[in-house]
């Protein structure tokens, strides 16, 4: 629950995912849901055009079970912010 | 079905009972996919039905191999894909001219032998692992 309202912060921010099988998604988030799937709005594929099958593509679902890391835009994330959030949470579900 | 919308972004009230791991792909329904899998397969179709495991339907499905700019495909009518094979989802704009030559079946595999063998003459043995290992297995 955490994460997922943290990345509803995120959203109409750039964000790179990087999937498990290796590809890097470049793109704007567009949604976020309680699996942590997104979608992504506008996507260019960095690092490797090794994957010609994403040429035609500019908007795509990403299974949350997927991605291996999502790099954040440091300017966009308050570490203060979700280090109380986290803090919070843990009380929370010690309750 | 109840969405909030919050301009000029859409965001989507959560608290909906229905496809809460899938609201994301109802924007897609009846859209033309490219849908990535686990085992490196695309697949390529109109999505008609979603569930909130991100279960899909999809209709007039082609499945489609790329070596290089060259790919083929092979049919497959309408499957229903499991969504833990599921890795992304993407729109794909039909409008967007992407240079790539479509070949048929054989002649993909024609240029797949002959790019093994020209890198077995490069590296004296070893072959390039510059495709394939993209389309492992996750």
């Amino acid at each position: 629950q955490l994460f997922f309202s943290f990345f509803k912060t995120l959203v109409g921010k750039e964000v790179i995912i990087e999937l498990k099988n290796d590809l890097s998604i470049c793109g704007t988030l567009h949604s976020v849901d309680q699996y942590l799937n997104m979608k992504l709005l506008d996507i260019s594929v960095t690092d490797q055009d090794r994957f010609p099958h994403m040429l035609s593509v500019k908007n795509c679902f990403i299974r949350g079970s997927v991605v291996r890391y999502v790099h954040l835009p440091s300017e966009h994330v308050d570490t203060q912010l979700l280090q109380d959030a986290t803090r919070k949470e843990i009380a929370s579900n010690k309750k | 079905l109840v969405f909030s919308v919050r301009i000029p972004r859409m965001a989507v009230n959560l608290s909906d009972p229905y496809l809460p791991g899938a609201i994301s792909l109802f924007e897609q329904l009846d859209k033309h996919l490219i849908v990535v899998l686990r085992d490196g397969r695309k697949l390529i179709g109109y999505l008609r039905s979603i569930d909130q495991f991100a279960n899909l339907v999809l209709d007039e499905v082609v499945e489609r191999t790329y070596i290089q700019k060259y790919y083929s495909e092979i049919s497959h009518g309408i499957l229903l894909i499991r969504g833990e094979n599921v890795v992304l989802a993407g729109e794909l704009d039909d409008s967007i001219e992407t240079g790539q030559i479509k070949v048929s079946i054989d002649e993909l595999n024609r240029i797949e032998q002959s790019l093994e063998q020209s890198n077995n003459d490069v590296q004296g043995g070893s072959s390039s692992k510059n495709d394939l290992p993209l389309d492992e297995p996750y």
